[in-house]
């Protein structure tokens, strides 16, 4: 089956991105295919880069990233919800002049077309947090 | 064509839940058929002649008026729970289908993805 995610918790505030990650893993190890996560509203800041929690708690920046990399599925921030939020690329932190950028190159900047995509494509789109 | 159902249950501009549905559903409209169903505090959404001055959030409510210009066509609302809210279809700054909780399952069941907000 095609899985699709979508996550709209942050990072520390919500269980939301560590229970969708759970989920993603556990997509792939049950030889399911997953097209597609996409991070939307407050769910945006788990690509945030300059994230420093504690030693004794999840870097769930890392985790994500690991998983990207580990799986090769794409991961996708809501370029609305991005800017908004202060989450840049290297291309959008010098189209707003902005000093530094804050995303995660695990994670891409794309539309809300890509969330719609994965409502039409996926046979499940999994939602979590809101 | 795949059907994408929008369930909006938020409140407006107490969290950006209902402005970011509403931006979805006019981004889905583009490329699927897209219903919008509101329930619970959701239904306050379409409230008509909101004054968001003192609170300082942008009033996103006039943008419902262009769903139908997108071809957003069923927009659906539970009847019983804009009742239970003091509220009639006039109150509302555009036209719904009020729908009785039977008629909700049905509406749920015709969607081939459901995306809440």
């Amino acid at each position: 089956m095609k899985f699709a995610i979508a996550v709209y918790g942050a990072p520390f505030s919500h269980q939301a991105p560590l229970s969708a990650l759970a989920f993603a893993r556990a997509v792939l190890a049950e030889g399911h295919e997953l097209l597609r996560i996409f991070f939307y509203h407050d769910g945006v800041y788990n690509g945030n880069a300059n994230a420093a929690p504690p030693q004794d708690e999840p870097d769930i920046r890392g985790m994500w990233s690991e998983f990207a990399l580990e799986s090769g599925v794409e991961m996708i921030v809501c370029v609305a919800s991005a800017l908004r939020r202060g989450m840049l690329d290297e291309t959008e932190a010098d189209r707003y002049e902005k000093s530094s950028t804050t995303l995660d190159p695990a994670f891409t900047i794309s539309g809300l077309g890509q969330l719609i995509d994965a409502g039409i494509n996926a046979d499940r789109l999994v939602t979590f947090g809101n | 064509m795949k059907q994408l159902l929008f369930i909006h249950s938020k409140a407006p501009h107490g969290s950006i839940n209902a402005q970011e549905g509403l931006d979805a559903m006019l981004m889905g409209s583009a490329f699927a058929e897209c219903t919008g169903l509101f329930i619970g505090d959701g239904i306050l959404q379409l409230l008509d002649r909101q004054d968001t001055t003192g609170s300082g959030q942008k009033n996103f409510s006039k943008t419902f008026a262009v769903l139908g210009d997108y071809g957003v066509d069923n927009i659906y609302c539970s009847q019983s729970q804009l009742s239970a809210r003091g509220l009639g279809l006039a109150d509302l700054v555009i036209k719904v289908k009020p729908v009785s909780d039977a008629e909700i399952r049905q509406v749920l069941a015709r969607a081939d993805s459901i995306l809440n907000f």
